[in-house]
């Protein structure tokens, strides 16, 4: 049942984006000053917001975690971290051929990339951690508490470009600038094509955490070969 | 859709597709290797001799 209802959301994630894809490419008018490459935003935006949400998925199931020392926690987070960390990849090398277009540059060591690509390291090495320890308690306990600090590194990036003046261009969406800064119909499709990511990352996830049970029977199964031999 | 700076944008989305391709054969192919080590292991535990 949870099988089906996991391809079900999949199919429906994909039908999402061609009719997504159809309204970008076929429908939207081009940006005034850019011209056709400001599209690269509806797979910038919202694969960041996305990722934003598997990074706060994981702090929370860490804290979980480490009260209630229930694995289904662990499982969760380290699932929404690595699917986190694929969507924050498209957010940097998407935003890196949008600034090479509009600046002349692949890349700047402002305020806002800086922070979003040390962000991103941070969790790869959340990853790198739970390959380095053996023991799986040791392992969940060690990579929940570096989850909890590292959704401060998630805090400071979405705040750098009004703490610090960056070259990264501020928020545009009406909830951020309580005006309209941009036209509503792009709005929407940003609404949009998040919809379609978030719900890509919910089967992403899903998926990832039956690759975790699944890998924790294989350890089961060799301690129990080992304890035979 | 005009064709200035289209080139860019081809670029951007391609990348954006690339990744989330890359990773859900990522995601297929461990599943796989996975799912053949259990099968390895069950094979293994079942022949050997019960204590």
């Amino acid at each position: 049942m949870r099988d089906k209802l996991i391809y079900g959301a999949g199919i429906f994630a994909a039908l999402y984006f061609v009719r997504n894809l159809y309204v970008i490419l076929l429908q939207l008018p081009d940006e005034a000053m850019q011209g056709a490459v400001y599209r690269i935003f509806f797979f910038h935006l919202p694969p960041y917001f996305t990722a934003v949400a598997c990074f706060l998925g994981a702090a929370i199931a860490s804290g979980l975690y480490l009260k209630t020392k229930n694995w289904k926690y662990d499982v969760f987070a380290v699932s929404a971290t690595e699917v986190g960390l694929a969507l924050a990849a498209i957010n940097l090398v998407t935003g890196m051929i949008w600034g090479r277009q509009q600046w002349g540059i692949w890349w700047t060591w402002d305020a806002r990339l800086t922070s979003a690509l040390i962000t991103w390291l941070i969790y790869l090495g959340y990853l790198m951690l739970r390959e380095g320890i053996k023991d799986p308690s040791e392992r969940a306990k060690n990579s929940a508490v570096l989850s909890i600090f590292a959704f401060f590194a998630v805090y400071f990036t979405y705040k750098a470009n009004e703490w610090y003046r960056t070259q990264h261009p501020g928020p545009v969406l009406t909830i951020r600038t309580g005006k309209n800064t941009i036209d509503p119909a792009m709005q929407a499709m940003l609404f949009h094509n998040l919809g379609a990511f978030l719900l890509l990352a919910v089967v992403l996830v899903a998926v990832r955490m039956n690759l975790e049970d699944s890998q924790r029977a294989v350890e089961s199964l060799r301690r129990r070969a080992h304890a035979i031999a | 859709m005009d064709q200035r700076n289209f080139e860019y944008m081809f670029y951007g989305l391609a990348a954006a597709w690339t990744i989330l391709c890359l990773y859900a054969l990522l995601l297929t192919s461990r599943g796989r290797k996975i799912q053949s080590e259990i099968d390895h292991l069950k094979r293994m535990l079942d022949s050997s001799p019960k204590k």
